[in-house]
């Protein structure tokens, strides 16, 4: 079996003790790594030092650690989960890199994504913008047939590639204003597309657009850096979609039925 | 409805929506001013003709001006809100297949330019020197000799090509975002888009463009 050679990193990570502290740039080598680990295997065998030492280690999110929980991520070089298109941090592998390059590491950057140590940053604005209208109402009880509503393939494909988000926060990190669009939209159009949102539709579109400003995520300015970056590569037709959601819940979302007319 | 326009998305619709205003407007001008090419009789009695109808100029200035307005208003009110949106820095901008389009990262500074451009732009020609030229009895402006006049400065003619290039980048990131944030962009239109906007932006550099040059170069006085 051909292996690449192992490589010598540094690393420009930042370290924050806190929310409140300022943080800076403290440089890391990373020693003899295998061109078939993980960047976040890598990240352990430097923090694994770093503990010898009686040193912090590096503090970033993780979990799943196979790209499908969206909890890793932070920026290599300006490139949110680094180089390589469609992937998580997780799964980006060290053979993207060569030997004796430098890297720097930053947290996600946004005012609504408060550092609170190190790489890691506070996400808890999607949460709430889920919470404000991104479920479906369901009974409970037996689970229902899941075929017993007829869904066209096309809109099953369509809600299935914006269900792909995993709420990682980095189409909020790359975008210059820090817009939560993609992720946002991603989230509307997924029920959206799929006859058992449609209940909820309007206020969905409307609760969480209002969500989503008011937790100080910025506009969208079209640029694309968010789809770039997105390990789903989600698509920004999502964003055209929500936009074309809160128009028309906008206009036509319907008063609560009171008794009689109107005079 | 008000919370509508206040909005993120609301406040991209009236971009959009002031903003394709102005594409039409940039289409028309640029078309009908390529008559300089031909005569300047018909540049003239064009130029007549679009001025002495009151009823028609007025109502189309208002218009013109009060999207402008708005689409600078609502350009700052976002831009406020997005720059609050990112209160720290990266110390490195992504960079190869992450890296954003340039044109849609510079939208303000375009802008702010263009609004120059068209500022100088009607203080030269609009409210410029008036001359006075008959055809067939009827007297009207002869804006075709201050054009002649003005294009024979390289200096106006280089800040005049400059500014068109910016526009050219401004309306093609412009005349793509407007099917998103009018949300009728779908998976099948995304390349075409792409390349009307492209195609839409070129037409009005080009077009733009070969008057000055053709007055510089050819029509020298
Ligand atoms: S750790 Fe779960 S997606 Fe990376």
């Amino acid at each position: 079996m051909e292996s690449k050679q192992n490589i010598n990193l540094k690393l420009k990570v930042w370290r924050q003790k806190n929310a409140q502290a300022k943080g800076e740039f403290v440089t890391y080598d990373a020693k003899d790594v295998s061109p078939d680990a993980s960047f976040l295997e890598m990240l352990d065998a430097v923090n694994e030092n770093l503990v010898i030492k009686g040193e912090e280690p590096i503090v970033f999110d993780h979990d799943c650690r196979e790209g499908i929980c969206g909890s890793c991520g932070f920026m290599i070089n300006g490139n949110a989960h680094g180089p390589k298109k469609g992937t998580t941090i997780c799964q980006l592998h060290m053979r993207q890199f060569s030997d004796g390059e430098e890297l720097t590491l930053e947290p996600w950057r946004a005012t609504a994504f408060p550092v609170m140590k190190d790489l890691m940053c506070d996400r808890s604005a999607f949460d709430r913008i889920i919470k404000s209208g991104g479920y479906i109402s369901v009974n409970t009880g037996g689970a229902r047939d899941a075929n017993n509503i007829l869904i066209s393939k096309v809109n099953a494909d369509e809600a299935f590639l914006s269900a792909m988000c995993i709420g990682c926060g980095a189409c909020v990190a790359s975008c210059k204003n820090a817009s939560a669009a993609l992720f946002t939209s991603a989230k509307i159009s997924h029920l959206a597309y799929l006859p058992q949102g449609q209940v909820e539709q309007n206020q969905r579109a409307l609760n969480m657009v209002a969500q989503m400003d008011a937790e100080g995520f910025g506009a969208c300015t079209t640029t694309g850096a968010c789809s770039a970056a997105c390990p789903k590569e989600i698509s920004l037709i999502n964003i055209a979609k929500m936009n074309r959601e809160f128009l028309r819940a906008s206009i036509t979302k319907k008063e609560e039925a009171g008794g009689g007319d109107l005079a | 409805m008000l919370n509508f326009l206040k909005s993120s998305v609301g406040r991209k619709y009236i971009m959009g929506l002031t903003g394709l205003v102005w594409v039409g407007f940039v289409l028309t001008h640029m078309a009908a001013n390529m008559l300089i090419l031909f005569s300047a009789e018909a540049y003239n009695k064009y130029g007549h003709a679009l001025t002495s109808n009151k009823l028609l100029l007025y109502p189309a200035e208002a218009v013109l001006l009060g999207a402008i307005l708005v689409h600078i208003l609502c350009a700052i009110s976002l831009t406020i809100d997005n720059r609050k949106a990112r209160d720290s820095r990266y110390a490195m901008q992504p960079s190869g297949e992450k890296a954003p389009p340039k044109p849609s990262q510079f939208m303000g500074i375009q802008g702010s330019m263009i609004l120059a451009f068209i500022i100088f732009h009607l203080i030269t020609f609009k409210y410029g020197t008036h001359y006075d030229v008959t055809y067939d009895d009827v007297v009207m402006r002869d804006l075709h000799r201050l054009v002649l006049e003005v294009f024979q400065s390289p200096g106006y003619v280089t800040w005049y090509s400059v500014c068109l290039v910016l526009l050219m980048f401004h309306l093609s990131h412009g005349a793509q975002s407007v099917f998103q944030s009018f949300g009728f962009l779908e998976r099948k239109m995304q390349g075409g888009i792409k390349v009307f906007a492209w195609a839409y932006a070129l037409i009005i550099f080009l077009g733009f463009l070969s008057q000055p040059l053709y007055v510089f170069l050819i029509h020298k006085n």
